[in-house]
């Protein structure tokens, strides 16, 4: 068991503004060691971005974090944003001890910019001393540590493939190296060509350590068996299962943890089986029937 | 590659050939260049048949799609339907061969007219096609039926109130209420969670073995492919590059594109690290 890297205790997100609070994340907490790469699984609408964007401090109205408290690097950090004055208190900790890789972040590059344009955008909006030349050599030594062609920097948005831009967009998102990366769904818009090089380049980053860990949310469970040391499942808002990727895939306790994994299809003889099965008007693979089954809310 | 729909996608226990294509070609002019989207393709669709075409973003499948749609107009190549030629149907012909032919896309959301419940969506569909009234509404009430959905629970909601596994239930429903003989279904499943996913297949599954619908199934994962389909082609940039029989294309892939995009496919106990 490596050293702890961070534990977040007690999260309590809700959406306000409505007629009526909803609560997306409801109590959760998490541990994560030294070089860790902790998956994040569960389905549309059971609050995993959401408890991403609280870990990262990003939460901003009508998401309010109730309660929450990060360990991280031997401090506390009160992750609660109640008021403007705690999004400000939380300003230090962005992109630093915890960076964000959103949603679909490969669509956010520029498409008028050259990508080292944005490099220096980026580090200037944390550094604002940071010179273009500075900015520039990280990237570069950074692209050149994983194998990354350089020229892209010379690139406009248009003239990359999804994939590339992809991890473009990681090595970006953490040439400060941060200590903890939280990555949202960032294989799922890929081929599985593309998801491979991802996975591949976030195994590299971790084992260089550009970051000490990666909170990996997806809903996409095969590649969080490619990628994480450790799995949380998360339904309805709470955490209904973790442990070793390895012990949640061959023996999963909880219900819903079963249910996630009987509906993964991958192209394999048991699959295949079921399918035969399912065709000749035999039962088939247990499937909820409906959403509420599913806890999406 | 010289071989003919014929020893590729045939076998003994298939129906008649309902829906086929030969040598469709598709070519668009971008910046003055030539890009071939779609390179001589042939395929046939069986009767109550699953066939599943995979490949890449780009690789051509969902131009292939539009063209056997008759939504987008082939550059070379002919498309049979019931052993006639339909490449250049028009007017009433080709209202004719869209109630037989059928398409679920995407995004269920895309699809849908925001203004209108489900239940004035489902019926303005039908009005198309003069069917009102009583009939009308058992009809809806029997397409639900087919993909599990409660037509009190359903019709008068708008489609925000709906997840995404039961828009693209109630785009199934829509499909089937014109009785169509074939079902294409592109990407249709790709944008739901894994359980709702699941579902949907097999909704198409119990379609195929009650009412004998062909299914052409196109994705991106051969997962899906692999649960669902009797046969899978594999296309790259524009080709078919491998066919046959689910068992044969997976399992013991020939084609060098095929295993590589096999061998990037992530399995879920194959690939545990740890």
């Amino acid at each position: 068991m490596s050293a702890l890297l961070a534990r977040a205790t007690n999260i309590r997100c809700v959406y306000g503004g409505g007629e009526e609070d909803f609560t997306a994340v409801d109590g959760v907490s998490l541990e994560l060691g030294e070089g860790e790469i902790l998956g994040l699984a569960g389905e549309s609408g059971c609050g995993k971005t959401t408890l991403g964007n609280a870990l990262a401090m990003i939460a901003t109205p009508p998401l309010y974090v109730l309660s929450g408290l990060l360990e991280i690097d031997g401090e506390s950090i009160d992750l609660s944003t109640l008021s403007v004055a705690d999004l400000k208190r939380h300003r230090p900790y962005r992109g630093r001890t915890v960076s964000m890789l959103p949603q679909g972040a490969m669509n956010s590059i520029s498409p008028t910019i050259r990508v080292r344009s944005l490099v220096h955008d980026v580090m200037r909006a944390h550094d604002p001393r940071v010179t273009k030349a500075e900015a520039l050599d990280l990237a570069r030594d950074r692209l050149k540590m994983l194998d990354m062609p350089v020229r892209v920097l010379d690139s406009y948005a248009h003239q990359l493939s999804g994939g590339m831009k992809q991890r473009l967009i990681t090595v970006i998102s953490t040439l400060q190296n941060p200590r903890l990366l939280i990555a949202d769904e960032p294989t799922s818009a890929l081929d599985v060509s593309s998801q491979r090089m991802l996975v591949e380049m976030l195994l590299a980053m971790v084992e260089q350590r550009i970051m000490s860990g990666v909170v990996f949310v997806t809903h996409d469970l095969p590649v969080l068996s490619q990628v994480s040391d450790k799995l949380a499942i998360m339904n309805a808002g709470r955490i209904v299962e973790t442990g070793p990727t390895r012990r949640l895939v061959e023996e999963p306790q909880h219900d819903y943890t079963r249910t996630l994994l009987s509906s993964v299809l991958d192209p394999s003889h048991e699959t295949r089986e079921r399918g035969r099965l399912r065709s000749s008007g035999h039962a088939g693979p247990q499937a909820p029937t409906s959403e509420k089954e599913v806890g999406a809310r | 590659m010289s071989e003919t729909p014929e020893m590729i996608t045939r076998s003994r226990s298939d129906g008649e050939v309902l829906l086929s294509c030969q040598n469709v070609t598709k070519e668009f002019s971008v910046a003055g260049s030539t890009v071939v989207a779609v390179d001589d393709v042939s395929l046939e669709f069986p009767e109550a048949s699953v066939l599943a075409v995979v490949g890449e973003s780009g690789s051509g499948k969902s131009t292939l799609a539009r063209m056997l749609l008759r939504l987008m107009p082939v550059t070379s190549g002919t498309i049979t339907f019931r052993g006639e030629d339909v490449t250049s149907l028009s007017g009433k012909g080709l209202r004719q061969y869209w109630s037989e032919v059928q398409a679920v896309f995407q995004d269920p959301f895309a699809s849908f007219n925001q203004f209108f419940t489900v239940g004035s969506l489902l019926r303005r569909s039908l009005a198309l096609a003069e069917v009102t009234g009583d009939e009308a509404e058992a009809l809806i009430e029997e397409c639900l039926g087919y993909v599990d959905m409660a037509p009190a629970k359903t019709l008068g909601k708008f489609p925000h109130q709906l997840s995404g596994g039961q828009r693209q239930r109630v785009m199934v429903a829509r499909a089937l209420m014109m009785r169509p003989k074939v079902l294409l279904a592109d990407e249709a499943t790709s944008m739901l969670d894994a359980t709702l996913r699941v579902n949907v297949l097999n909704v198409l599954h119990d379609l195929r073995s009650e009412l004998g619908l062909t299914v052409l199934f196109i994705t991106h994962d051969i997962g899906q492919a692999c649960y669902l389909a009797d046969r899978v082609a594999v296309m790259e940039r524009g080709r078919v590059v491998e066919r046959g029989s689910t068992e044969e294309v997976i399992f013991s892939p020939q084609g060098e594109y095929t295993r590589r995009l096999l061998a990037d496919v992530p399995d879920l106990r194959g690939s545990l690290r740890t």
